[in-house]
């Protein structure tokens, strides 16, 4: 079933959380929503559930206006970033819970209850567990324990509010491929929120990142990374070196570096920044020639298969760059030398520079 | 967790200790053997007979119709009160956490004295229940009122900062699953709150059973009609008959012990709330 939000927007007091954005989520896509903190992703998640009332606009399930049902008949699955369970219930009642409260007429037989948990129980890899308090369990099953009741009422549309939030890196990445494999075996719609790049990279169809209340790209990871929309999109998608200047008849002069625009041919000169991300840059010792420019190494740090530098040019701020180990061992610097600094692809955007 | 061993001298820890204990018995333990030792100065007999009297009966009574009355109300109204407030935010919030607290700072015998004054014949209110043959003051409506008045704060105040705490995840999780308002409630809401709510209501049985100030101004004193047993305890005790008065005392002594024990089991189950 598909999701489509029109025009929403939501104020609480003074602080506009969600200004008029519009969005949809195809059937059967995972769509990640990306963005800072106070962003208002999660306002527009918990709209969708019902969960909170926009101020305008409207929610659509599969075409059909369902801004004015309540959350208990949207069908929809919702894992919450602490995941709620209900803490007095056993793993299995909590799973159990949605399909007891169904009216009379809709409630299975108890059989049944018993047939759908110890299924969902299994499918999140929990059968063993059935019987502990939420309390007893690690973070990761209790998420997974969050995730198999927010199934069981067999919804059409699964909404997950910062899902890995609050576990270990390590549990966290085998929790995100283990779900990206679910979608794939179960084919549910689902939206997710998550304020971690990386995750919303990594597992979804597609990525919406959001801003202040407004989304600021839609688009596939690639697309994202390849064609980002403005300098936050850029900034936000990882590490990024900033060189402020001007452009003016076809060239960008950007502190020490100088590079083709031919976007901006007119002669008259307009503020400008080039944005170059930190693994896009190459090193080399200076031979003499013209690319690039030279910057002085100010620190090394050796982490895993990629080593980071930071490199001070001879006017402008600190560079930020990832080389990978090979390269680094091949290349040997030490702290005090000077480098030839390329980067390989500067993308410029025209204009004062905005949040920097 | 385990206490760090005191760098005390022995001699100053077992002064301490020692005092401490000095306290507890000279405040509380001389006075509660001397209630059960003059209670049975005459013997059990005596005590018997003291505590069959008819009045000292009636008394019984009448103490237990108003705490069978009030706790209900009050256990009614805390899980109201901890539920709004604990769980909503709306104007005017703050300004009822304090209302609910007004009980613990009015003295009793104010808390009486405005019944008193609120449904007494002279009053506009009180008038117009009399000619209809209602009668407030100085009657078993007045003490359950003072009562209920007198225990207010105790089973909200135990409510409000748990629901809170708890927040409102797991009601919106069960709305999201389809539960309606009353399933939420009976099913997710009441059994995360039991224990303390439990407590609530020991603490506010314990007080509405040995309410003596606001009781006192609005029961008129009727001997066999609107005595409590606190009451009773009073009237016999200024007749110098003291070894009924004790007798009825003793009665008092063993609820309070009884709420003790209740509330040492039920603290710790409600410890295991908290989030």
């Amino acid at each position: 079933m598909s999701i489509e939000v029109r025009s929403i927007s939501k104020s609480f007091g003074s602080f506009l959380a969600l200004d008029d954005v519009s969005l949809r989520v195809g059937d059967g896509e995972f769509v990640a929503l990306l963005g800072p903190s106070g962003s208002g992703k999660t306002s527009l998640l918990r709209i969708i559930a019902g969960l909170e009332e926009p101020d305008r606009g409207t929610v659509h399930f599969h075409g059909e206006d369902a801004t004015q049902r309540d959350a208990r008949e949207r069908r929809v699955g919702f894992v919450f970033q602490h995941y709620a369970l209900f803490r007095r219930m056993s793993v299995f009642e909590n799973v159990a819970f949605g399909l007891r409260v169904k009216s009379r007429a809709e409630r299975p037989p108890e059989s049944e209850v018993k047939r759908r948990v110890t299924e969902l129980l299994k499918l999140v890899q929990l059968d063993w567990l059935g019987d502990r308090l939420p309390s007893e369990l690690s973070g990761g099953q209790r998420q997974r324990v969050a995730l198999a009741r927010a199934l069981a009422v067999e919804p059409k549309v699964l909404l997950l509010d910062e899902p890995f939030g609050s576990l270990d890196a390590r549990v966290r990445q085998e929790l995100r491929r283990w779900l990206r494999r679910l979608h794939d075996e179960i084919h549910l719609t689902s939206l997710f929120v998550t304020h971690d790049q990386e995750e919303a990279l990594e597992v979804a169809d597609r990525v919406v990142l959001l801003d202040r209340g407004k989304i600021v790209q839609d688009g596939t990871p690639e697309e994202l990374f390849e064609k980002p929309a403005s300098p936050f999109v850029l900034d936000f998608l990882g590490s990024v070196n900033i060189f402020h200047g001007r452009v003016a008849s076809g060239r960008a002069h950007l502190g020490p570096l100088s590079v083709d625009y031919p976007e901006h041919p007119q002669a008259e000169s307009a503020p400008a920044s080039g944005y170059a991300r930190s693994w896009e840059i190459d090193l080399a010792r200076d031979g003499g020639e013209t690319g690039g420019f030279l910057a002085t190494v100010r620190h090394v740090s050796v982490s895993g298969a990629v080593v980071r530098l930071e490199l001070t040019p001879d006017d402008g701020a600190p560079l930020k760059v990832e080389i990978s180990r090979e390269r680094f061992e091949a290349l040997g610097p030490a702290p005090g030398e000077r480098l030839r600094v390329t980067p390989r692809k500067v993308r410029v955007f025209v204009g004062e520079p905005g949040r920097e | 967790m385990k206490a760090p061993r005191s760098r005390e001298p022995r001699a100053v820890r077992l002064l301490l200790i020692g005092l401490a204990f000095a306290t507890i018995a000279l405040f509380l333990l001389v006075p509660l053997a001397a209630v059960f030792v003059e209670a049975f100065r005459n013997g059990a007999g005596a005590w018997l007979s003291a505590v069959s009297d008819p009045d000292a009966r009636h008394a019984v009574k009448l103490t237990l119709l108003v705490a069978a009355i009030a706790v209900p109300v009050n256990a009614v109204f805390g899980l109201a009160a901890g539920w709004a407030l604990g769980k909503f935010r709306f104007p005017g919030r703050s300004l009822v956490l304090t209302l609910i607290d007004l009980p613990f700072a009015v003295s009793p015998i104010v808390a009486g004295l405005v019944f008193v004054l609120a449904f007494g014949r002279s009053s506009p209110l009180g008038g117009w229940l009399t000619r209809h043959g209602i009668e407030v003051v100085f009657a078993v409506p007045g003490i359950v009122l003072a009562t209920v008045f007198v225990t207010f704060p105790f089973v909200a105040r135990e409510l409000v900062p748990l629901m809170q705490s708890q927040g409102t995840d797991e009601e919106e999780a069960a709305r999201v699953l389809g539960a309606g308002f009353f399933t939420t409630f009976f099913r997710v809401t009441l059994p995360n709150v039991k224990w303390a709510l439990l407590y609530g209501i020991v603490l506010c049985t314990a007080r509405a059973v040995g309410e003596f100030g606001a009781v006192s101004v609005v029961s008129g004193h009727v001997r066999g009609v609107t005595n409590t047993l606190p009451l009773h305890v009073e009237a016999l005790y200024n007749e110098y008959a003291f070894q009924g008065a004790f007798a009825a005392a003793s009665l008092l002594t063993l609820v309070a012990f009884a709420a003790m024990l209740a509330k040492a089991f039920l603290s710790r189950h409600a410890g295991e709330e908290a989030p």
